[in-house]
């Protein structure tokens, strides 16, 4: 019983990756309608969408190779290989093991890397646009996220995701000022990531301003439904990544049943803070020009340098 | 007789290497025999080479023996140890692939040109690389470096009536012999400051080894044996600024070459810089590994960027070259840095991750190149513009070459990200070191390496998607075809190869890790508390990865979402793509490689030469938005170029018509110069 104990997490964290991360998305724009004076369509509006995208049948381009075909299931598969590794609820987590900070990083990488493949299979200017951009603001987010999150693992001497919420559980409450950059540098870069407002919107189809938009433009059926789920576990990853690096606390340590409860409570009042949060930056800010979107990131990465850095010059 | 040792086997494939070169011109006027004879001799003398190789890295194994050949009292000493195993463990693996692709690539200029100058040079080539590997003295050393770089010379000027050929040969044995100018100069310090230079008694390495080793070596002579000898071998291996001959000389050699050229060729010089400064100088002052790794974070990532902006598939993949030089140099040079403060545990791994790099780098872009080369061969195109949609056309290379794009954009469970991610561990285990200027390089590597990660992904993307995917762009496309079964099969090797180093890294690093032991008497914990499933450097708390388990993890996960969706039979039904009711796309509308790279060339456009021009054709006097035509031209220029080799070579010219002078072609006047010259070495004498 007690070797189960960790397969249970497991088989658990991923069920709630998968059921909760619509809510989460749910959540956000019902809380953004509210904020901008408009009546939502209710926090489960996410699963019906799904549901009717599965349920259509599939109009695929002429010329689409079978690299379009294959790209919703990589994209799906490795986004949930990367909910299997994070400690969400309970630190006591077998995958976590398998695949540390980095092989998440490259997990999330592969995901992006068939999608702006995709992109350019059919052969339109859009689906081109959108690889492009997106690869540019890939390439400057993920090298940010990786300098970030090692300033986590510098500070926890670890880079495997559940030892680093491990040892800020144990350790006690003290604010590093390399935490403190690493933070706000993961916070520019998971708004990047995840193609929100200021980046990009997930809710344009303007030509002029789409990026992940523009390369599954040629999707439909359970191939959009699959990349559409996608996203949305994309961003409750980022979520639950940012609360498991920087605020852990409520998480279950090692074999203790009886804090599960107790960490769900805490994880859904993160995520929901969260949520605000980000309805908060939506509603406040506009979309930046395209060209702007560069010097943003280069703050971010420049900001998880300096985390770095004074790890290594001031403690 | 020879010992079937692993230096006996190495030597022996030598042996074979150059019985073929010496049969080729016999063979020269049954051309399909001699490329059967060529190419599955060298596929066969590949196969011992590389069992000699693996064993003696596996059995931790150093033989040594003298060859009575070369000049009176200078016999050719050789010696093969684990360092030298693993490099001939890696020029031989993929000499083997590359040789059995060449018989279907080869067969491609038969009847255009003779093949006989390609078969002698082929196996000189790969020959002169190996002799490299086992040679253990200066002047042995010296012999087979040019040996290499002759060979190489002439397989660059294979195609040699395109002036572009030409120019590229003549570009890359200068700067070739600039390095081996200075390589020698390093190997005179050294073996100078053992027994001075009067005697050539210790032109051994063993010599020089033991000398460092017993300190009579002064620190300013060795730092100077070391500097000559990093920017000798850096010559070689394309570090910048000194890289400028692999954008030329890689597009102008034939795949096959261009494969090796830059799969294993350029790791000989790597193998150079480690010979010289871990075993015959032994670091010691921690700024040498300081200096390598700000060239390697220099080359990494000036390397990739000109590598995005290429639109020549071969010209992309030789600036991509550059930057994997300087990860491996990366890796290198933190190793370099452990070492001099005698941290064994952690230069060892340091290094593992640049050997790692050394080996996979030459499995993925020998991939790349031959697939570059079916390409060339089955489309006839070497510029990315033109090309789109071969995925259609050639079924085979395209997964191919998406495996290496993978693997060389360091993407799990292929094999760059398991190099990457050794490399990456390496810098996160980086204890506070006392000096302050390496504490603020460590972070800086560390995104540095990061940066350049990303960036080859982009870059790959980008060659995949405009090269593979899409339509069609150049004029007609019914003459593409996909490549024979010998071209299919060596590329399939590589692949297979890449996924299994990216899946099995606990056993490659097992093998190697004698490697690091010889060197800086460390090893890497590869027997992890879990078996071969882990790698945990050092400690499973501080790392872990396990290749497989995220491999069958994603397998299944996408197999899972496969086989629910497909329960339910839906109907799947083919359209045109949407385009915005104006019904007139063509193929030249799809994002190309220029575009693909245009919010490149506006953040990072301060480090090149660009020249945009767009101008309007046809009717002058309609409006600017409603014209005929327009010709748009973009001009790339590499600046190194105009900052240091433009007023170099200016200078030698300039100094060539001053020494003319004295030439007048008049035999009285050079007789009045000998005289002169006689009459004032008398005068001094």
């Amino acid at each position: 019983m007690k070797n189960m104990y960790p397969l249970l997490i497991e088989a658990l964290q991923v069920l709630i990756v998968l059921a909760a991360s619509p809510l989460l998305v749910g959540w956000v724009r019902a809380l953004k309608c509210r904020a901008q004076g408009r009546r939502s369509a209710g926090v489960f509006q996410p699963y019906r969408d799904l549901r009717k995208l599965f349920m259509k049948d599939i109009v695929l381009a002429e010329n689409a190779s079978w690299v379009f075909r294959f790209t919703p299931y990589v994209v799906f598969g490795a986004t949930l290989m990367a909910g299997a590794i994070i400690p969400i609820i309970s630190v006591d987590l077998p995958l976590a093991a398998t695949a540390d900070i980095i092989a998440l990083v490259a997990l999330f990488a592969i995901a992006r890397f068939f999608t702006a493949l995709a992109g350019m299979d059919i052969g339109t200017a859009f689906g081109g646009m959108g690889s492009s951009r997106e690869m540019m603001v890939a390439s400057l987010a993920e090298p940010a996220m990786l300098m970030s999150v090692f300033t986590v693992s510098l500070v926890s001497h670890s880079t495997s995701l559940s030892f680093m919420a491990h040892t800020l559980l144990e350790n006690a409450i003290m604010l590093r000022p390399s935490l403190a950059f690493a933070l706000l540098a993961f916070a520019l870069i998971a708004i990047a990531e995840n193609g929100r407002i200021p980046v990009d919107n997930p809710s344009t189809h303007l030509e002029l301003t789409m990026i992940h938009e523009a390369m599954i433009l040629e999707y439909s059926g359970r191939h959009l439904a699959l990349i559409e789920w996608a996203s949305m576990m994309k961003l409750f990853l980022f979520s639950s990544l940012g609360i498991s690096l920087f605020f852990p606390w409520g998480i279950a340590g090692a074999s203790e049943p009886r804090m599960l409860p107790i960490a769900f409570v805490s994880l859904a009042l993160k995520l929901a803070l969260v949520g605000v949060a980000i309805v908060l930056i939506e509603t406040r800010l506009a979309k930046m020009r395209i060209f702007r979107v560069p010097e943003f990131l280069g703050a971010a990465f420049i900001l998880s340098t300096l985390g770095m850095l004074s790890f290594f010059m001031l403690e | 007789m020879l010992n079937l040792d692993p230096l006996g086997l190495v030597s022996l494939s030598i042996l074979v290497f150059l019985a073929l070169a010496g049969l080729a011109p016999v063979l020269a006027s049954r051309q399909k025999t001699l490329l059967a004879v060529t190419f599955l001799g060298s596929t066969f003398a590949s196969l011992i080479a590389l069992s000699g190789g693996f064993l003696s890295v596996y059995q931790s194994s150093a033989s040594a023996m003298i060859m009575p050949v070369g000049l009176p009292d200078l016999p050719f000493y050789l010696r093969l140890d684990p360092l030298s195993g693993f490099f001939a463990t890696v020029v031989a693996l993929l000499g083997f692939l590359v040789s059995v692709y060449s018989i279907g690539y080869v067969r491609s200029f038969m009847g255009v040109r003779s093949i006989t100058p390609l078969a002698v040079f082929y196996n000189l080539f790969l020959a002169g690389m190996l002799l490299v590997l086992v040679a253990d003295d200066a002047y042995s050393f010296m012999v087979s470096w040019e040996l290499m770089a002759a060979a190489s010379f002439f397989l660059v000027a294979f195609e040699d009536e395109n002036a572009f050929a030409r120019k590229a040969a003549f570009i890359y044995i200068l700067i070739a012999h600039i390095g081996a100018i200075m390589i020698l100069l390093s190997f005179g310090v050294m073996s100078g400051a053992a027994s001075g230079f009067e005697s050539f008694s210790s032109y051994t390495f063993s010599s020089m080894r033991a000398n460092a080793a017993s300190g009579h070596i002064a620190p300013a002579w060795a730092a100077v044996a070391f500097l000559l000898a990093l920017f000798g071998f850096g010559a070689k291996a394309g570090i910048i600024p000194l890289h400028v001959w692999l954008p030329e000389a890689h597009p102008a050699a034939p795949s096959n070459v261009s494969a090796l050229m830059s799969g294993v060729m350029l790791k000989t010089a790597v193998y150079g810089i480690i010979r010289v400064s871990f075993d015959l100088l032994g670091v010691t002052e921690w700024w040498w590994g300081g200096l390598v790794l700000i060239i390697g974070l220099v080359s990494a990532l000036i390397g990739i960027l000109f590598a995005l902006l290429q639109v020549d598939l071969k010209r992309l993949l030789a600036y991509s070259s550059v930057e994997n030089i300087g990860v491996i140099l990366i890796s290198l040079g933190l190793s370099m840095i452990f070492a001099s403060f005698k941290m064994g545990a952690l230069s060892a791994l340091a290094m593992i991750a640049a050997l790692y790099h050394i080996l996979n780098h030459a499995v993925f872009k020998g991939l790349l190149f031959m697939g570059a080369g079916s390409i060339l061969h089955g489309a006839r195109e070497r510029n990315m513009e033109r090309m789109g949609g071969l995925i259609h056309k050639m079924p085979w290379t395209a997964p191919l070459f998406l495996v290496g794009c993978l693997s060389i954009s360091s993407l799990p469970p292929f094999s760059g990200f398991a190099s990457e991610w050794l490399a990456f561990q390496s810098f996160l285990l980086s204890p506070s070191l006392p000096s302050p200027l390496l504490n603020l390089l460590i972070p800086l590597g560390a995104a540095v390496l990061a940066l350049t990660a990303a960036l080859a992904a982009r870059c790959f993307v980008k060659v995949f998607g405009v090269a593979f995917l899409g339509a069609w762009r150049g004029s007609a496309n019914a003459h593409v075809h996909e490549a024979g079964f010998s071209m299919k099969a060596g590329m399939a090797g590589a692949a297979v190869l890449s996924l299994a180093l990216g899946i099995f890294p606990a056993f490659v690093i097992g093998w190697m890790d004698s490697v690091p032991s010889m060197l800086v008497s460390g090893t890497v914990q590869a027997e992890s508390p879990f078996g071969w499933l882990w790698i945990t450097p050092v400690a499973p708390e501080r790392a872990s990865y396990s290749a497989p388990i995220v491999f069958l993890g994603i397998l299944s996960f996408v197999a899972l979402a496969y086989l629910l969706l497909h329960a339910r039979k839906t109907a799947i039904r083919r359209g045109p793509i949407w385009d915005c009711g104006f019904e007139k796309l063509t193929n030249r509308m799809q994002y190309n490689s220029t575009s693909f790279a245009m919010p490149l060339r506006r953040i990072f456009g301060f480090l090149f030469s660009i020249k945009e021009t767009s101008r309007a054709q046809g009717n002058p006097n309609a409006s600017p938005m409603f014209q005929e035509r327009y010709v748009y031209t973009l001009k790339l220029r590499d600046r190194f170029w105009y900052m240091i080799y433009k007023p170099a070579s200016d200078l030698s010219f300039w100094a060539s018509r001053k020494v003319g002078r004295l030439q007048h072609g008049r035999i009285q006047i050079y007789l009045l110069y000998s005289f002169i010259t006689l009459i004032v070495l008398l005068m001094f004498s």
